[in-house]
């Protein structure tokens, strides 16, 4: 079970929250003018980083509130919490074994 | 390749079963082959297998980073079943259970396939339609599919509870008398055995630690073990599948997730089907030995670690008391997660990609075991002829940008 470092309500169980996978994936300016592959490339790939990955979160069952987590995908170590427009956290240094 | 029969198990039997061979070999990396496979699991080792029987390439390597066997095809639920919704999964699927139903013989390895039929069941007036929809579907493509009311259930099922005061009331399920489970260590040993006899070499603790290319055109690995060149390769990696891809500078449309099972102290035969619900979230089947298995739906959240969260299995045991209440007093032995690579159309993907020579053979998400031998199939004609069979045509990268999805997350069932 995940503790996730709510930014407006503090530390909670993973069980009041909805994962929103990837962070950071900006809607393009003009979807029209996207070809087939860059289209797809916005709604389909996905890093999927095995290590520090930057993520998102909804408070669902609390202030119902979108924000983004870098959290470790192989020790679930969460660095910590951040609001939308924020800059992420420093990461720290790689823990032994882990990318 | 020592023929498995009665007779070399009475032979053997004469020396006190000290003599038997090894089933494989664990040869050195040579400098070159025309294929390696990246992934030794039963997906990988059948790949080979029928790239050696069916199309006669015999200079293959399967590099397996830890154990043969010992990632998704030891973790799973052991379910085999092929009654998906739309005509290409039905396809490929089906084509796989019918490998299945012959698999012992073919590799000469008991893989204990056990076709005690499948339940798939349905709690609402939605599941219902979509159940009977399925059942109409699979049998237009040719795949044993019945449908069965609460009463119908309750006689296949004694000891499930059908009470209409249930949180979720079964309304009724589909049924597929073919489908049933099989004995997963049995099919990772008994292909890797098979394409060790015809002269695949097998090569475990070798990591892929990065793809060689040339000119838009793969040329080896770089491996743990030092470098080993190659024509193509073929990638089986399952949840790892996007790391590989990195390596190669592909971007995948999979996203990896654990999935947990646990399996029960052994009691006697209580159950002799398998049932599983996609709406409440969980699957049962009791193994040979006695212990009933169980499997969970994903943890949502993106994971390489091999475990999950516990009130995603507090949620399944929640559902499968309210379905057997009789196993109230089950002690659960052991619970552990698999990384599953999901695709967001719930089917897999069996592709070539835009660097020549590099295929991808992923996306099976929660249900990769039961397409153990038509993965390994198709990949393997694909990987012979650099195209895909018909097969697995729908199945490409392409159709992420031609919107042609394959959408399976009912049929799929549990997860995603």
């Amino acid at each position: 079970m995940l503790n996730i470092d709510c930014p407006w309500c503090g530390k909670r169980h993973e069980t009041e929250f909805r994962y929103g996978g990837e962070a950071h994936i900006a809607r393009p300016e003009d979807p029209a003018m996207l070809d087939d592959t860059d289209w797809a490339a916005f709604l389909f790939m996905r890093k999927n980083t095995k290590g520090y990955f930057a993520e998102r979160w909804l408070h669902s069952h609390g202030c119902r509130r979108w924000f983004n987590v870098i959290r470790h995908t192989v020790t679930h170590e969460i660095v910590g919490a951040y609001k939308m427009g924020e800059k992420p956290p420093k990461l720290p240094k790689p823990a032994g074994g882990a990318k | 390749m020592v023929k498995y029969s009665i007779f070399t198990i009475a032979r053997n039997a004469l020396t006190g079963h000290k003599n038997w061979p090894k089933q494989w070999r664990s040869p050195e990396p040579k400098a070159t082959y025309d294929v390696i496979i990246i992934g030794g699991g039963g997906h990988g080792l059948a790949t080979a297998y029928y790239l050696a029987k069916e199309h006669g390439v015999r200079n293959i390597a399967v590099l397996e980073k830890g154990w043969l066997g010992g990632g998704n095809t030891a973790r799973n639920t052991t379910i085999v079943r092929s009654n998906y919704l739309w005509d290409e999964s039905a396809a490929i699927y089906e084509k796989s259970l019918q490998l299945w139903e012959g698999l012992s013989q073919d590799i000469n390895y008991n893989v204990m396939l056990s076709q005690r039929g499948v339940l798939n069941l349905a709690h609402s007036l939605g599941d219902v339609r979509e159940g009977v929809r399925r059942v109409n579907a699979n049998r237009l493509n040719g795949v044993d599919a019945e449908w069965l009311d609460a009463e119908g259930v309750k006689d296949f099922c004694p000891i499930i509870n059908i009470s209409k005061s249930a949180r979720h009331p079964v309304l009724g399920a589909t049924l597929q008398r073919r489908g049933g489970v099989a004995r997963h260590d049995s099919v990772a040993w008994g292909y890797a055995r098979a394409a060790d006899a015809l002269g695949v070499d097998i090569i475990q603790n070798c990591e892929v630690t990065g793809i060689k290319r040339e000119g838009g055109k793969v040329t080896g690995v770089e491996t743990t073990r030092g470098d080993i060149a190659a024509k193509k390769i073929g990638v089986v990696a399952a949840g790892h599948s996007s790391v590989i891809a990195e390596m190669a500078g592909i971007r995948l449309p999979v996203t990896s997730h654990p999935l947990q099972a646990l399996v029960s102290e052994p009691i006697k035969p209580v159950i002799d089907c398998v049932v599983m619900s996609g709406a409440v979230h969980v699957y049962v089947s009791q193994s040979d030995k006695g212990e009933l298995v169980m499997g969970a739906g994903i943890d949502s959240f993106n994971s390489y670690a091999q475990r999950g969260s516990f009130h995603v299995i507090e949620h399944q045991l929640g559902a499968c008391l309210e379905l057997f209440p009789i196993f109230s007093r089950v002690r659960m032995m052991r619970t552990w997660g698999g990384i599953v690579d999901t695709c967001p159309d719930a089917s897999p993907i069996l592709s070539g990609t835009s660097v020549e020579g590099l295929y991808f053979n992923c996306g099976w998400g929660t249900g990769g075991f039961k397409a153990t031998p038509g993965s390994g199939w198709c990949f393997a004609h694909t990987l012979a002829n650099d195209a895909p069979h018909p097969l697995n045509t729908p199945f490409s990268l392409a159709r992420f940008e031609s919107g042609a999805l394959i959408d399976e997350h009912g049929a799929a069932g549990v997860a995603h």
